[in-house]
């Protein structure tokens, strides 16, 4: 990246905005991806939309490629930087524009930090739903690019659900606001939802206005624990066919029970094959009255020991064994590779199985736990990435288990979005036209390539790189 | 870019277990502040491992990022992949220290003074204490600052002067026998009580008062002479080989077999007091030591909450108390809910909510020193949290906090007149107000 463009970004955020020192570079060439990095050639922090154009507009003249970062916190390699590349970080975005109450709305900045809505939102006893494992560090603007999930997808959805509007920054530099305060709106293409989950690949999301709901007033929650996977599944079958909508429907297999409590001595059931979290929220007689049903249902379908949380603390202890499922993992081995397939919930007890399998047969160490309400797992890999011949195992075994999902009717990613990680596999998931299409799109909307260039799709040209260009970080 | 570091030398699994994940991002005070990731706990170890790999030098954007860092370990709490910050931290300090890299002048002459000079002789240390406690009388230091006579000192001893902490003779040993029974029965436990090289000299009433509620529990108190600073202070600040000396000292001070605990009642030495084993590897002489050392080493709170602690009859009468954790009682040794539960249990007290009271004050150490304008960042974002807590007493388990709240407390009206204390001491006056 050449000297002039540097000074160029200078002029438009500042000179202690643009950091271009090694220490600086270096530390910007990851996200929360494992073994995956590429260093930029420059990182700039713009203070508002305004200055994000400007930077954009400077870059794409240069010809040098962008990529957007909100607090590099995903997990799909969205915001790795191309090399010698511009990184534009948005976290300097974080005004709360405002609250309202009337309209059931909110309108943030990109780099508001999830969490933070929520906690603005509760204030006028409101909700914001969706609750990424990160949601404490990441931004709202990171969340609208990944169409980030959460625990609670089977009864709220996913971020997609609530993004009423943004104003978005394209890839010439433009500014377009999209959508509304309105329910009901029907006016033209919804452009608003190409951008959603387009990962940065077609436009910068630098505002957004957020869809709130009325706080539940009361939260029950309980665990309970299977001789089997399947019997787990067919206890949150059952529980769907009473017409009941749990907000969380959360499992762990053995290994990540076994793990929680090498890790945090709970008094967890090690020798249960499946452990279910389920939590009702809603008005308080409701939610009452559903948790009885849920509690008959879990020991009718099996369960081993079924417990019901009276108060605040003891729900707070019986969440621990999921809160802590990928801690407990994550520090069995030195490298994590945290997975996402999803299938349709009918398909998970069958999905888990398979995992198990695969992962047995290329003798590798993996728990599985994740949102058995909406069939998106977590198959959590314990490897060490200096182990070359174990990593090559991985991969073989991620792709098996990315081909069973396809099988199955699912997804290869339900919440990290594809990046670098899924890129290999995003054409087998959605076939040939829909893929061109998708190449159509971004040609349509960035034609010289340069926004978040090499993620999602394919090159243009159709070369299928690597899934781990940049070595390992 | 190929001399060897002590990074080189670190086991690299233990810079690889850091996933990047970022969840360490917002309780980082230093990147709060400033909003790069070179300041944040996963981009400081990303610059370690770049040193490790070769691909950085341990150079003075290096030596400064390590220096900037707090050292609370606040990070660690949020990290779910269990990363040892500190050991890396340590590390990467000391590798700075070797290096050839030039430091402020400033910064030198506190690292001489505080490191080389007073903490390893504590004699020195009570010496100077005893002079500075005279000075710190009012009327005295009111006469020497009119007089001038500060400027007859050597200038690097001025500027500390607004930092050094008041002095509470007389010390520990004046005030506890080598072994004190317990107040009543006989002795449920035998306990070693370390004094600490700080806390002797500007809270010996905290050590005094750390043995009175011990002893109302069934301790016998121990407290051996010719016991020495823990040596945190320096490992810490990338002084290994000074650290392992004032370790031995310890180790060979205390009759461990005949101990069932070693009580410290300050979180910041606690934190390094149980990793003594991680100095004396394997194979060296004080290794076995070392081990037992660790495992006997306890947090007073921790210590009550464990042996079951019994809650004082009398009451301190109705106080609003704040409790600021100290970062290296909270993130070091993961000691949270015991001070909480013996506070509530103690008559009188009423627990007022301290927002971000596990956040660092800014003492941290030698930080306050080292980094001027950052600690103080932190202590006026700490006084903002105290203003709406507006409690009567603020208590914290370590000396380098208290001193550090004390002083931004005086200078601010609303919270002059907010008593600093240790846990224990007012555990000690409820018992007392019992008798």
């Amino acid at each position: 990246m050449s000297a002039a463009l540097h000074e160029e970004l200078r002029g438009i955020v500042g000179a202690d905005q643009v950091l271009t020192d090694r220490e600086d570079l270096l530390v910007y060439s990851f996200d929360g991806t494992a073994a995956t990095s590429q260093t930029p050639g420059c990182v700039v922090m713009p203070g508002d939309t305004e200055q994000v154009s400007r930077c954009v507009k400077a870059a794409a003249a240069a010809g040098v490629p962008i990529v957007a970062r909100g607090s590099g916190t995903g997990l799909s390699g969205g915001s790795v930087p191309a090399a010698d590349g511009l990184v534009i970080g948005l976290t300097r975005l974080d005004k709360i524009m405002h609250v309202d109450p009337a309209n059931l709305c909110m309108q943030v900045e990109c780099g508001v930090i999830t969490q933070r809505v929520d906690q603005v939102a509760a204030e006028h006893g409101l909700f914001y739903p969706p609750d990424p494992g990160s949601q404490k560090t990441c931004t709202i603007g990171g969340n609208v690019a990944e169409n980030s999930g959460g625990l609670r997808g089977l009864k709220y959805g996913v971020t997609r659900d609530y993004v009423l509007g943004m104003r978005v920054v394209l890839a010439d530099g433009r500014v377009l606001w999209l959508g509304n305060a309105c329910v009901k709106d029907v006016a033209g293409y919804s452009l608003r939802d190409l951008f959603i989950g387009s990962e940065g690949t077609l436009g910068i999301v630098t505002e957004v206005l957020l869809r709130l709901l009325p706080r539940p007033e009361h939260r029950k929650t309980m665990v309970a624990s299977f001789d089997s996977m399947r019997a787990a599944a067919q206890a949150v079958s059952d529980i769907i066919a009473r017409r009941i909508v749990p907000c969380t429907l959360e499992f762990l297999d053995q290994t990540t029970i076994r793990c929680v409590e090498d890790f945090a001595s709970v008094g967890l059931p090690t020798d249960a094959a499946a452990m279910l979290l389920v939590e009702c929220d809603g008005r308080h007689s409701a939610v009452e009255e559903e948790a009885a049903e849920v509690i008959a249902t879990l020991k009718e379908a099996g369960a081993g020991n079924v417990e019901a949380a009276q108060d605040e603390v003891a729900a707070d202890r019986l969440r621990t064994a999921r809160r802590a499922a990928f801690a407990a993992l994550a520090r069995v081995r030195p490298t994590t590779i945290l997975e996402d397939v999803t299938v349709p919930r009918s398909r998970l007890a069958e999905m888990v199985e398979l995992v198990r399998q695969v992962a047995d047969a290329k003798n590798l160490r993996v728990g599985v736990f994740g949102h058995m309400g909406d069939g998106n797992l977590h198959p959590t890999f314990l490897t060490d990435e200096r182990d070359e011949d174990e990593m090559r195992r991985v991969h073989e075994a991620l792709e098996e288990i990315v081909d069973h999902a396809i099988s199955l009717g699912g997804s290869i990613t339900g919440e990290h979005g594809v990046g670098l990680a899924k890129k290999p596999f995003l054409r087998r998931q959605v076939g040939d036209e829909s893929f061109r299409v998708m190449h159509q799109v971004k040609a349509a909307l960035d034609p010289s390539g340069l926004l978040n260039p090499g993620k999602l799709l394919d090159d243009a040209n159709g070369s299928a790189d690597a899934a781990h260009p940049g070595g390992v970080s | 870019m190929s001399e060897r570091t002590l990074l080189h030398e670190l086991d690299y699994s233990v810079v690889q277990q850091c996933m990047h994940c970022g969840l360490c991002l917002p309780t980082c005070p230093t990147y709060v502040q400033t909003g790069r990731e070179r300041s944040s706990p996963r981009g400081r170890i990303a610059l370690m491992r770049a040193v490790a790999d070769d691909r950085l030098e341990v150079n003075e954007a290096f030596v400064e990022e390590m220096s900037y860092c707090v050292g609370c370990l606040a990070c660690q709490t949020a990290c779910p992949a269990g990363v040892d910050y500190n050991s890396l931290l340590e590390t990467a300090r000391a590798a700075g220290e070797q290096s050839d890299v030039p430091r402020g002048k400033l910064r030198g002459v506190y690292r001489w003074l505080a490191l080389k000079q007073l903490f390893p002789r504590p004699w020195l240390l009570r010496l100077v204490a005893r002079v500075l406690a005279v000075y710190q009388r009012p009327a005295i230091r009111g006469t020497v600052i009119r007089l001038g006579l500060l400027r007859l000192a050597p200038r690097h001893l001025r500027e500390l002067e607004p930092k050094s902490p008041p002095f509470d003779p007389p010390f520990s040993f004046a005030r506890l026998k080598p072994v004190e029974p317990p107040v009543s029965g006989k002795p449920r436990a035998r306990v070693g009580l370390l004094i600490g090289c700080i806390q002797d000299v500007a809270f010996a009433g905290i050590n005094a008062a750390t043995a009175t509620v011990l002893r109302h529990n069934g301790c016998e108190v121990v407290t051996p002479r010719g016991q020495g600073c823990c040596g945190s202070l320096h490992a810490h600040n990338g002084e290994p080989n000074t650290a392992r000396k004032l370790a031995e000292v310890n180790l060979n001070t205390f009759d461990l077999d005949n101990l069932d605990a070693i009580i410290s009642n300050a979180g910041g030495c606690g934190s390094h007091l149980r990793r003594y084993g991680e100095m004396f590897p394997p194979g060296t002489p004080l290794h076995e030591k070392a081990e037992a050392w660790d495992a006997k080493v306890y947090d007073v709170h921790q210590w009550l909450d464990k042996i079951g602690f019994e809650p004082p009859r009398g009451s301190i009468g109705p106080t609003r108390v704040a409790y600021d954790a100290s970062c290296h009682l909270r993130h070091g040794q993961g000691v949270d809910a015991p001070p909480k539960r013996l506070l509530a249990a103690t008559p009188g007290v009423e627990l007022v909510p301290l927002t971000e009271s596990d956040w660092c004050c800014g003492s941290a150490g030698l930080y306050s020193m080292l980094q001027p304008e950052s600690a103080n960042w932190l202590l006026e974002r700490k006084l903002d949290h105290l203003e709406t807590a507006a409690p009567d007493v603020l208590v914290s388990g370590n000396p380098g906090c208290l001193l550090q709240l004390a002083q931004g407390m005086a200078e601010r009206e609303s919270l002059r007149n907010v008593r600093t204390a240790h846990p224990v001491e007012l555990l000690a006056e409820a018992y007392a107000a019992a008798t």
